[in-house]
């Protein structure tokens, strides 16, 4: 990955800014340039909308065949969580075990090394999940 | 608009063709079609093929121009085009066909599929298979095909109680069905008890539920029906086509355990076909994976939601059964070049109605339809099809 392409979602990616549309309210990460229900109406309106990070495990998987920058994390975990404030986004549970993972688990953002552009490339940093403990 | 008939078919045997290239396999199962249909090279309007990624696999992009000038249609400057759309753009492919024959823009135009996977070495094949889901919001994060429908099968199992089992038959039943069709890449049997026992590639699927890594193309020719009837008597017809879209991203659909885009391009299908999907005799549905063929029988509609599971324990999709799926093997065991499959399940459902699908053949088979799918649902593409 080039560092552009990196580097231009890096404010998306470091802190969980989706952006929400003041007409009909919905929240959406990534951020979308055009509210996809309100469409038209919503052009130049939307507002970046910083997401709490907490959220719940709608559905999980363990990796163990990997794409070539994950292969040295095999196996790790992946989940498809429900933010509190909408919107469902992939990323990985990291620090646990498979047996800690289940569906309806609440689970809270952390800043983490995601993959890494070879031994000498950029390393990519962005959002993991840990299994939220407080509640 | 008018009617448009499949005049002639081609496919090459599916599997790692270590001594083909991309454009021999596509020369291959293109010839054989245009002889199939008896038509001439100076005949052909057009051609039209369907592909993932051969930029990525085989580093060569403007492929439609290369395959062209090795069949000898650059003398005849035929315009050659070709479409993408994940693996389902080997169906989005035949939709373009139909429409240029249907529109009357061509009369005869030949459609065809192709991907040459195995000139990639195997971890780079997972990178570039995963291209067809969200580079940004999925893959950036570790995401691959197989997770993301290994994750929509826990769902499914979550919400409707379908069971481990259940989904791997799905895997034997194809496998089954594969044992008959000598063009298959694994002409052989398989038991639930291997399929649960084969390497975990993301829980809970293992290596027996997902398509293999496959090289192939396969052809049809398309015409107006008109035109078909100097040809034979006894003709098939594309009688619907429906396409669709989901979000491309797993995560941004409404739900997961629906494929949105299957089920609205079912219902886009039948009703320009003019048909219910109790109708349909015989279906190649898009197994990418053993839950993809679960998911796909309720969207299409021939089970309710939920009881897929159900309906493969009962053997309903089974040959014999009352909605046989996959005779030929599908994607899992006739194998998968991804553009090439759309291509590969007319050519089946073809052969089927017709009544020339061997060992395969489903008794009585007037109605067909195929199913193809790109990534991991974000397009959708149904063709029903009829002898008449």
């Amino acid at each position: 990955m080039t560092i552009p392409r990196f580097w231009r979602e890096i404010p998306i990616r470091y802190n969980l800014v989706g952006s929400k549309c003041p007409l009909c309210g919905t929240v959406f990460f990534p951020p979308k340039e055009i509210c996809k229900i309100c469409r038209r109406v919503s052009i130049d309106q939307m507002i970046p909308e910083k997401l709490s990070g907490r959220g719940t495990i709608l559905t999980h998987t363990t990796v163990h065949e990997a794409p070539t920058d994950f292969e040295s994390q095999v196996p790790y975990h992946l989940a498809i969580i429900e933010l509190d404030e909408g919107p469902s986004v992939l990323g990985q549970i990291t620090d646990c075990t498979n047996g800690d993972l289940a569906i309806g688990s609440r689970v809270r953002s952390v800043f983490r090394r995601v993959s890494e552009d070879g031994v000498s490339g950029t390393i990519h940093y962005g959002y993991k999940f840990v299994l939220d403990h407080s509640r | 608009m008018r009617e448009v008939a499949i005049l002639g078919t081609g496919i090459t045997r599916f599997q790692e063709i270590w001594d083909k290239s991309f454009k021999r396999l596509g020369i291959e199962a293109g010839l054989e079609a245009i002889q199939d249909s008896g038509i001439q090279g100076k005949n052909i309007d057009a051609l039209f093929i369907g592909n993932m990624a051969s930029g990525l696999f085989i580093r060569q992009e403007h492929i439609a121009s290369l395959v062209a000038e090795e069949v000898g249609l650059t003398l005849n400057n035929t315009p050659a085009i070709r479409v993408e759309g994940g693996d389902a753009a080997g169906g989005l492919a035949l939709a373009q066909g139909f429409s240029a024959v249907a529109s009357g823009i061509y009369d005869v135009v030949v459609v065809g599929g192709a991907e040459k996977m195995s000139d990639l070495p195997g971890a780079s094949i997972v990178d570039t298979i995963a291209s067809s889901v969200d580079q940004e919001w999925e893959c950036f994060f570790g995401a691959t095909q197989p997770s993301l429908w290994a994750m929509m099968a826990r769902r499914h199992m979550h919400e409707y109680g379908t069971k481990r089992e259940q989904i791997a038959k799905v895997a034997v039943k194809n496998h089954y069905n594969g044992s008959l069709n000598p063009k298959a890449q694994f002409p052989f049997k398989v038991t639930l008890e291997s399929v649960l026992a084969s390497p975990m590639v993301c829980e809970p699927l293992t290596t027996l539920e997902a398509a293999p890594i496959s090289d192939g193309a396969a052809a049809v020719v398309l015409c107006s029906l008109e035109k078909a009837r100097e040809y034979t008597s006894e003709p098939v017809i594309i009688k619907g086509v429906g396409m669709a879209t989901d979000s491309l991203a797993l995560h941004d659909r409404m739900s997961l355990t629906t494929c949105n885009a299957t089920n609205v391009a079912a219902q886009r299908a039948l009703n320009m076909a003019g048909v219910a999907i109790s109708d349909i005799h015989v279906s190649e549905v898009h197994d990418s994976f053993t839950i993809s063929e679960l998911m796909a029988m309720e969207d299409l509609g021939f089970v309710e939601k939920g009881k897929g599971g159900e309906a493969v324990d009962d053997g309903r999709t089974q040959l014999g059964g009352d909605i046989p799926i996959n005779t030929s093997g599908g994607l899992k065991a006739r194998g998968n070049p991804l553009g090439a499959t759309g291509i590969a399940q007319a050519v089946e459902i073809y052969h089927q109605l017709k009544a020339k699908a061997g060992k395969r053949q489903v008794d009585d088979a007037r109605f067909g339809l195929t199913h193809n799918m790109g990534g991991s649902g974000g397009t959708a593409v149904i063709h029903v099809m009829e002898a008449v």
